[in-house]
């Protein structure tokens, strides 16, 4: 894992000292509030519906115990006791005072932490594949070119004023686990025929009000070339990104009014004029970001510890099958723990259960822990024989959901009951589903889905990429809830189709069900996903579930 | 009368307002010393022929929150401009070191912003070469620039 150099250490910690200094200075008015705004998001500090937010940094979603215990130490001290975890590997505080932030910065520079550029018209957080350095199907790491990035982006004299804000994933997988088709630049790992590494580059992806896949611009772009492409893309976004509609800001829209190929070139001409100048990035730094991400020494000998508890535990097998997934070491397997326990709130940690994954990792997972934008979190590196010790401890702090990429694994955003965007509630709405399923009893029979919630067209909660969305809106002072069907985050990312009209609060699960209750009569094996069933067959069948009465109209 | 911050701290303004002509203008003008105002959506490479008549590029700031003179600058630069190089209008005292690695060498306010961000607040930013990622980053080729 990458530790921070004496230059990380001193930069956060004098940057939590400029932002004491600019609160100082926004009580005393030398900065009016309009000033103070961005300062402050740059910071990571939200203003929500009820109260302060602070959104800190897991910079491509990779922590350890010691980090994550001054995560709880946080919770405990200075808000209700638990974190929640979000789609861009961030941790959200909810309820810190305004005064006390600055000492939480401090805590968290302490442990080589920060909430920089967490929000704000800026390059955020630089996301990656959860699985790094753990997949069996992994070709490069991405975590050197996202540390390399964040190095980068953090507080880049260009860029700290940008038309919007500015989103970056990076794979480094066949199998795209950052949705990168989902970002302002997604970077997918490659190698060229001569197998040299380097990139695909996409721009322009987004969800929000105006859902769009990214587009490639470069099938390859060679390794050392990283930050002088990047630049340029931003410098040409920088400069001519709308800026007299924050709804039309984004890249995204920039790519969409002047044309993919137009925008290339644009792109192209910037990057041939900086690639005069631009010698490479340093190549100690880049060996050493590498070295920082080496695996650790894994530990081959086996025993029958693993197989004996799942022949004699049926709860642990389900676990099992269902939380783990192939590491690159056969005695190994990468394990995720579900945020979202039947009923409760996707993404939301206790402080006691964030001790509890801290103990877990530090003494059974080689110190690692990752959040996934899909709110879990993950023991990238756990050797097999450790697993059932692993499990009694999180069963003990109820953190044993067996629910991984299945129908209650659901993506929620915050919605009502903390965002001022929201128009509609969605963590009840999350509950309601994953309590009827689990009821139900066919989550396990109905395999694979994705469930993802907003409660407003802004997207948080990623409802345009769910192999079922569900988009909470007020009509007349009623909540409804529109469906997409068919999206795709993956490799293959499509946008869902709408269904049709919207569902009532009170009609959305029967409407659910009616719809799930058509696809396991449909599906032609039961292999067959929701989302195979939907690429077959269109969305024809589907919409006559969710609307039977148009059905009966035209009979 | 405005302000013109550099890293020592405020000096008074010594050029006269007058003196700054637009692109247009400076195009058709003889002198040999030109002061030149720079929208912030001027394309670069239409101000490089003028680059040797030209003393001072002023950019304008019509917002703090709109961040194109920080890439116009960083283009002036990489296009070989080696004159002096100024923004002003609306830059807060928090852009100042933003502003200095950007390519300005200094930020002309008014007087209302004087007073309300006083020298020291500017002064307290000056040390814009310290804590400075990109710099340590990004090995620049010697010989290019321009």
């Amino acid at each position: 894992m990458y530790r921070y150099s004496e230059f990380d250490e001193l930069f956060v910690r004098r940057r939590v000292e400029e932002f004491r200094d600019q609160v100082q200075r926004r009580l005393s008015g030398s900065l009016t509030e309009d000033e103070f705004k961005p300062l402050r998001l740059k910071n990571g500090l939200y203003l929500q519906l009820h109260a302060y937010m602070l959104r800190v940094a897991i910079p491509y979603g990779t922590l350890d115990a010691r980090q994550m215990r001054q995560l709880a130490f946080i919770a405990d001290n200075w808000d209700k006791g638990f974190g929640h975890f979000t789609t861009r590997q961030n941790v959200q505080f909810n309820w810190p005072k305004l005064a006390d932030v600055p000492e939480i910065l401090e805590a968290l520079a302490d442990v080589g932490m920060h909430a920089i550029q967490t929000s704000g018209n800026c390059i955020r957080n630089v996301t990656a594949d959860h699985f790094a350095g753990a997949a069996a199907d992994e070709i490069s790491d991405p975590r050197p070119t996202a540390e390399l990035l964040r190095q980068w982006s953090t507080d880049h004299p260009e860029f700290q004023y940008l038309p919007r804000k500015f989103k970056i994933a990076v794979s480094g997988s066949p199998r795209d686990r950052a949705v990168t088709k989902a970002h302002d630049i997604g970077l997918r790992m490659v190698r060229n025929q001569r197998g040299e590494p380097g990139y695909e580059v996409l721009i322009g992806g987004g969800l929000g009000r105006t859902p769009m896949i990214g587009a490639t611009v470069r099938e390859f772009l060679p390794e050392n070339d990283l930050l002088a492409y990047v630049e340029s893309i931003l410098r040409v976004y920088n400069l001519h990104g709308r800026r007299d509609n924050k709804y039309k800001a984004r890249l995204k829209i920039l790519v969409h009014e002047t044309g993919v190929d137009s925008l290339t070139h644009e792109i192209e001409d910037e990057f041939a004029e900086r690639k005069k100048w631009f010698a490479g990035v340093d190549r100690e730094l880049v060996a050493n970001l590498k070295a920082a991400f080496e695996p650790p020494v894994f530990d081959l000998s086996r025993t029958r510890a693993f197989e004996d508890r799942k022949e004699r535990d049926s709860d642990f097998r389900v676990w099992t099958d269902t939380n783990l997934s192939r590491h690159r070491c056969s005695a190994y397997a990468i394990a995720t723990v579900s945020l979202k326990p039947i009923g409760g709130t996707p993404g939301d940690a206790t402080a006691n259960q964030m001790r509890v994954l801290a103990d877990i990792a530090e003494r059974l997972a080689h110190d690692e822990i990752r959040v996934s934008h899909e709110q879990n979190i993950i023991f990238p590196h756990i050797p097999k024989d450790k697993i059932p010790e692993a499990y009694d401890l999180l069963a003990a702090a109820g953190l044993h959901t067996s629910n991984f990429g299945l129908l209650s694994d659901i993506i929620a955003c915050p919605g009502m009951d903390y965002c001022a965007l929201a128009t509609a509630r969605s963590i009840p709405v999350a509950q309601d589903i994953s309590r009827r399923f689990h009821d139900l009893g066919i989550e396990r029979t109905i395999g694979e889905m994705k469930i993802k919630i907003s409660g407003c067209i802004n997207a948080c909660g990623h409802h345009h990429v769910g192999h079922i969305g569900i988009l909470g809106l007020e009509r007349a002072g009623v909540e409804n809830y529109q469906i997409t069907l068919g999206g795709d985050a993956t490799e293959t990312a499509a946008l869902g189709d709408r269904a049709g009209r919207g569902f009532s609060a009170e009609e959305l699960l029967p409407a659910l069900e009616r719809l799930v209750a058509e696809y396991l009569r449909l599906r032609d094996s039961a292999g067959e996903t929701f989302l195979e069933a939907y690429r077959r067959m269109g969305p024809e069948p589907f919409r006559a579930a969710l609307y039977p009465e148009a059905k009966k109209l035209a009979a | 009368m405005p302000i013109v911050v550099r890293d020592h701290g405020f000096k008074r303004e010594e050029l006269n307002e007058s003196n700054f002509v637009d692109l247009e203008d400076a195009r058709k003008s003889d002198k040999e010393s030109l002061a030149v105002e720079l929208p912030n959506c001027e394309d670069p490479q239409s101000v490089k022929p003028l680059f040797p008549k030209i003393e001072i590029i002023r950019i304008k700031f019509p917002n703090f929150g709109d961040g194109r003179g920080f890439s116009l600058a960083g283009k002036l630069r990489e296009l070989g401009y080696a004159g002096r190089l100024r923004a002003a209008g609306y830059v807060i005292s928090d852009q100042y070191a933003i502003a200095r690695r950007s390519g300005f060498d200094e930020v002309e306010i008014d007087e209302a912003l004087a007073a309300r961000q006083p020298e020291t607040q500017w002064i307290s930013k000056s040390k814009w070469k310290a804590h400075f990622y990109q710099d340590r980053l990004v090995k620049v080729n010697p010989d290019s620039v321009g």
